[in-house]
């Protein structure tokens, strides 16, 4: 127990959308800097880099959390999973990201895979939102294209064809 | 940006936490959930030299009823806190306020040990320990000790807190029978820094007069804003509107806010007793109907 407890550099393991990876960083890194440079994952977008935005927006341990406001080395042992982990796979869309995409719910795209973690996570919680309710947990993401209602739109939407799949 | 280098050390137990803190002293901070440290990092207002992790402690991350006395602790994460049953039951007043504090991704990473620490009296939180007349509990290499809610905010940004101590959990106290409490803000957007928010807790005598009463507020001056004079007024009377509106009065006279970009100090002052007189009268509400919330 000295200072040299401190370190320059840390060695990192985590999983990232169900892999593992072992990475020595920096302690400074970001995940949002390391889930892009450092893995290749460019779907996290990073704004503000001050947690305003919400582009960053990422599942920590399945909860969504902002991956500009936690170093990477706060992710040891952790379970992250990023906007690439929703579709099942090439060619293929989320149901809330086919109801985006129906709904208009994206222009130029920048704040979508903040907003996708973010509303994927709040409707396994809340199957039958109102459109205020959607409206709420819609707050902590910034959009400067849309206005918000096609977003709001396309929320609503995939609850209701989340809702009809489950029944079905 | 992007925070300036730092060295990093993961605790591994209290000990050790407290252990490097009295050896690296100020240089040296601690690391929750990192929500108000980290973008004061990326934004290179603060720079330490080192940080110690706290993030592996698991044990501290715990919330404990006792006779509906609340600890918590100082891993313990805002959303724990805000889906808690018990803390609903038996502290309505924190219950109340959590849905206010940032956005869900902020609440499901910061820690309420690490929001009291920064001590920004633009957070709801530090109003909400003042009511609820909250204890701190200190711990240092050396040994530990309580700090009363009153005496923790010492100025903007600063607490009672010595450079080898760490906040290690927080007391609230059991509401006494007929007690009824309100916390209540006006912001821009959910989410938001309040303009103005008053957090109040009131307890009925046996004749259905005002026995207790505590007033704070947030974002009303350089720490959070106790009105003590305003809940002195209500003390042995009857908690009618001609009482509240007398103690909303004599809040906004308690207060001192410095306005900001989205209001100016005479609005935020014109908020604190419209807020007061509104949270006095649904504590006193709930008071009387035996429900505190």
């Amino acid at each position: 127990m000295s200072s040299s407890d401190f370190e320059h550099e840390v060695k990192l393991s985590l999983t990232v959308n169900g892999r593992r990876y072992t990475r020595t960083v920096e302690p400074r890194m970001l995940l949002a800097d390391f889930l892009r440079h450092e893995l290749g994952l460019t779907g996290t977008h990073v704004g503000c880099e001050h947690g305003v935005c919400g582009a960053c927006t990422v599942q920590f341990d399945g909860e969504p959390a902002r991956s500009c406001l936690t170093f990477a080395v706060q992710a040891q042992g952790h379970a992250i999973s990023t906007v690439e982990s929703l579709a099942g796979g090439p060619g293929k869309l989320s149901v809330l990201q086919e109801a985006f995409r129906e709904c208009h719910g994206l222009q130029c795209g920048y704040c979508t895979p903040g907003i996708l973690m973010t509303m994927q996570a709040y409707l396994a919680q809340h199957p039958d939102p109102t459109e205020a309710e959607v409206r709420e947990a819609l707050s902590g993401n910034l959009c400067r294209c849309t206005g918000y209602q096609h977003i709001v739109d396309a929320v609503l939407l995939a609850a209701k064809n989340l809702r009809a799949g489950a029944a079905a | 940006m992007k925070p300036a280098p730092f060295r990093y050390a993961a605790a591994q137990s209290l000990e050790h936490a407290l252990a490097l803190k009295a050896e690296a002293g100020e240089e040296a901070r601690f690391l929750a959930g990192g929500q108000s440290l980290i973008p004061a990092m990326n934004f290179r207002l603060a720079q330490p030299a080192m940080l110690i992790d706290l993030n592996p402690l698991d044990d501290l991350d715990y919330i404990t009823v006792d006779n509906g006395a609340l600890r918590i602790g100082a891993r313990t994460r805002y959303s724990r806190v805000e889906h808690c049953a018990e803390v609903a039951r038996w502290q309505p007043l924190l219950a109340e306020v959590l849905p206010n504090i940032a956005h869900p991704q902020i609440r499901n990473r910061g820690t309420l040990c690490g929001n009291l620490s920064n001590a920004d009296p633009a957070s709801e939180l530090p109003a909400v320990m003042l009511a609820a007349g909250a204890r701190m509990h200190a711990h240092s290499a050396g040994g530990d000790r309580w700090i009363a809610a009153a005496d923790f905010f010492i100025n903007l940004f600063e607490t009672a807190l010595q450079p080898d101590e760490m906040l290690v959990e927080i007391e609230l106290p059991a509401l006494p029978a007929r007690s009824g409490t309100c916390f209540i803000e006006v912001a821009r957007r959910p989410g938001d820094y309040a303009m103005a928010g008053v957090a109040a807790s009131l307890t009925l005598d046996a004749n259905g007069r005002c026995g207790s009463a505590s007033i704070a507020l947030c974002n009303a001056g350089p720490t959070p804003m106790a009105a003590a004079a305003a809940a002195q007024l209500l003390i042995g009377g009857v908690l009618d509107a001609e009482a509240i509106a007398a103690a909303a009065a004599q809040a906004q006279e308690e207060v001192e806010p410095n306005g900001n970009v989205h209001c100016t100090a005479d609005y935020q002052r014109h908020l604190a007793g419209v807020l007061t007189r509104r949270a006095l009268t649904s504590a006193a509400a709930r008071a009387r109907q035996g429900t505190s919330a």
